[in-house]
């Protein structure tokens, strides 16, 4: 405690007496914000006509019971299961194939869409992540039921409605790794001459790819999960043979497409959760 | 040589089973079809009357997102304070007794379960249960996102420094006030943001989830489709775009602030 003497004696925290803030002051921004928040909530339950009598009803009640126990008696007929087994199968094809279309196109968007050097002047930069954007914002579903007019019932519009709206997520998200890569390699090509296609094959596009690779793997997985229910809309695989057999009430099937529909997910979710724990080790 | 080879392997049944057959698209019906379709998006309808009842939608749309949302985190907060182990006593000195360990493996079950139906399918139930409108959108969204929730807010808690919650659950403070002065004043602002961040998504999906008949834009735009409507269908894309940009934005906006 010898050196301690010579320093000025430490001033208590509790020195200066203040009150607790205000429950509610008007610069605070957080009160408002809550404010905000509560008027937007109540605002919402009051003005959608929510039926929860109807919903907490015996007879909905009665209905939920019911249609609870068709779906505990899943229908388990050989036949039946084929048709299951194909139908998934198409759910994983839409997805890879529509991936895949999304990958390509969206490398092939992502080159315009980036500025890859200082003095590239990068025309159509503005221009095509205006389109990725687009194709981004309007969700799979909504694509679907917009191509099942050109493309007809089936696969092949969910396909293509996969394929278009990722190719917006990829494309912006390949564009930012082209921007991100590390210039130098790049540079040393241009300096010397290469022109520009062949500095992005060799240099670029060999840094990046791991990343590429890693965003359509993930994407795979977020799709094959959309995949299956954009049959709903009349876009093949799983989700069409759920809209059937609900819309016939046919609750034995419904149960059975259900449950694979479940185990689909669970099995991407799984097959993922390990591959990242193989390849971080 | 083997790559093409083998790639074409694999692709082949993919093509077959997905009916890829890009020519239909140029057959001169669908081609007819496809064109009376888009020459009708040109231009987009602008009534006042119908702009109206596209903001009236709009607003049904968030609102159905809102109400979820409220329903999710009502489901979900308890759920994860029954289920996160950072607040177990029993597993202070050592290993969580046999019960605890039971209720909250429990917990995260139900949480994988809500979670692993999509909300489309969950809207098709409800519409099946309360008929069509905007209640079974509001219940779809609840239980899809409560399980989602859940789950991340756990994630979060868990990963947080426990030194603080630990001390006071030590000298005898209840597991709620733990939480309060322990886990929540350290996670807050992540939990803030994750909420934000799924309140947009559930925006997304509460505009698709119309199409099942659960309220909102997606239905407007669903009986515009299926009635040939371009004109209509071209104005309620161009506002289901703003609305999703805005919702964006805002999200955006709110993270960076409460960050």
């Amino acid at each position: 405690m010898s050196g301690a003497s010579a320093k000025p004696p430490v001033t208590a925290a509790n020195e200066i007496y203040r009150l607790p803030p205000k429950i509610f002051d008007a610069r605070c921004a957080a009160c408002w914000f809550m404010l905000a928040l509560a008027a937007l909530t109540v605002a919402s339950f009051w003005t959608l006509d929510l039926q929860w009598a109807k919903f907490l009803s015996a007879d909905a009640a009665r209905r939920m019971g019911r249609f609870l126990g068709e779906l505990l008696s899943p229908a388990a007929n050989p036949a039946f299961l084929w048709k299951l087994t194909v139908a998934s199968v198409e759910t994983i094809a839409m997805s890879a194939l529509g991936t895949l279309l999304a990958a390509i196109a969206g490398l092939a968007l992502a080159l315009p869409a980036s500025r890859t050097h200082a003095a590239d002047p990068a025309r159509w930069r503005i221009p095509t992540r205006l389109i990725l954007n687009g194709l981004r914002s309007i969700p799979e579903l909504v694509w679907a039921a917009l191509l099942i007019i050109a493309a007809g019932l089936g696969p092949f519009a969910g396909t293509l409605a996969l394929a278009l709206h990722t190719t917006g997520v990829l494309g912006r998200l390949f564009a930012e790794a082209i921007e991100n890569a590390p210039p130098g390699p790049a540079f040393a090509l241009r300096v010397q001459g290469v022109p520009a296609g062949r500095v992005f094959l060799y240099s670029t596009l060999a840094q990046i790819l791991p990343q590429l690779l890693s965003y359509t793997l993930y994407r795979w997985e977020n799709n094959i999960r959309a995949a299956a229910i954009l049959g709903v809309v009349g876009g093949g695989g799983l989700g069409a043979m759920l809209a059937f057999h609900m819309g016939l009430f046919h609750m034995n099937e419904t149960s059975t497409v259900l449950m694979a529909m479940m185990l689909l997910v669970a099995l991407v979710d799984f097959t993922s959760y390990l591959s990242r724990r193989l390849l971080q080790r | 040589m083997f790559w093409i080879c083998a790639a074409l392997v694999l692709l082949a049944p993919a093509l077959v089973l997905t009916e890829f057959k890009p020519w239909m698209l140029f057959e001169p019906n669908a081609l007819k079809a496809t064109r009376h379709f888009l020459g009708d998006f040109f231009p987009p309808k602008i009534e006042g009357e119908f702009l109206l009842m596209v903001a009236r939608e709009c607003w049904r749309t968030v609102a159905i997102a809102t109400a979820g949302m409220t329903l999710a985190l009502l489901i979900a907060i308890p759920l994860t304070l029954i289920s996160t182990s950072a607040l177990s006593i029993s597993a202070l000195p050592g290993r969580m007794h046999a019960m605890p360990f039971v209720v909250r493996q429990a917990t995260r079950w139900l949480l994988i379960l809500l979670r692993s139906v999509p909300e489309l399918v969950w809207a098709l139930v409800f519409v099946r249960v309360v008929g069509l409108g905007p209640t079974a959108g509001v219940l779809a969204i609840a239980l899809t996102y409560s399980g989602m929730l859940g789950k991340v807010y756990g994630e979060i808690l868990e990963s947080d420094e426990s030194h603080a919650t630990n001390t006071l659950l030590r000298n005898g403070a209840g597991r709620l006030q733990a939480f309060c002065y322990g886990l929540l004043p350290q996670s807050a602002a992540e939990l803030t943001s994750y909420t934000v961040y799924r309140w947009e998504c559930a925006i997304r999906s509460s505009a698709v989830l119309g199409f099942v008949g659960a309220g909102g834009l997606g239905q407007q735009m669903d009986n515009s489709m299926k009635m040939f409507q371009g004109a209509e269908v071209a104005t309620m894309l161009i506002v289901f775009m703003l609305l999703v940009g805005l919702a964006d934005y805002a999200s955006a906006w709110l993270r960076r602030v409460l960050a």
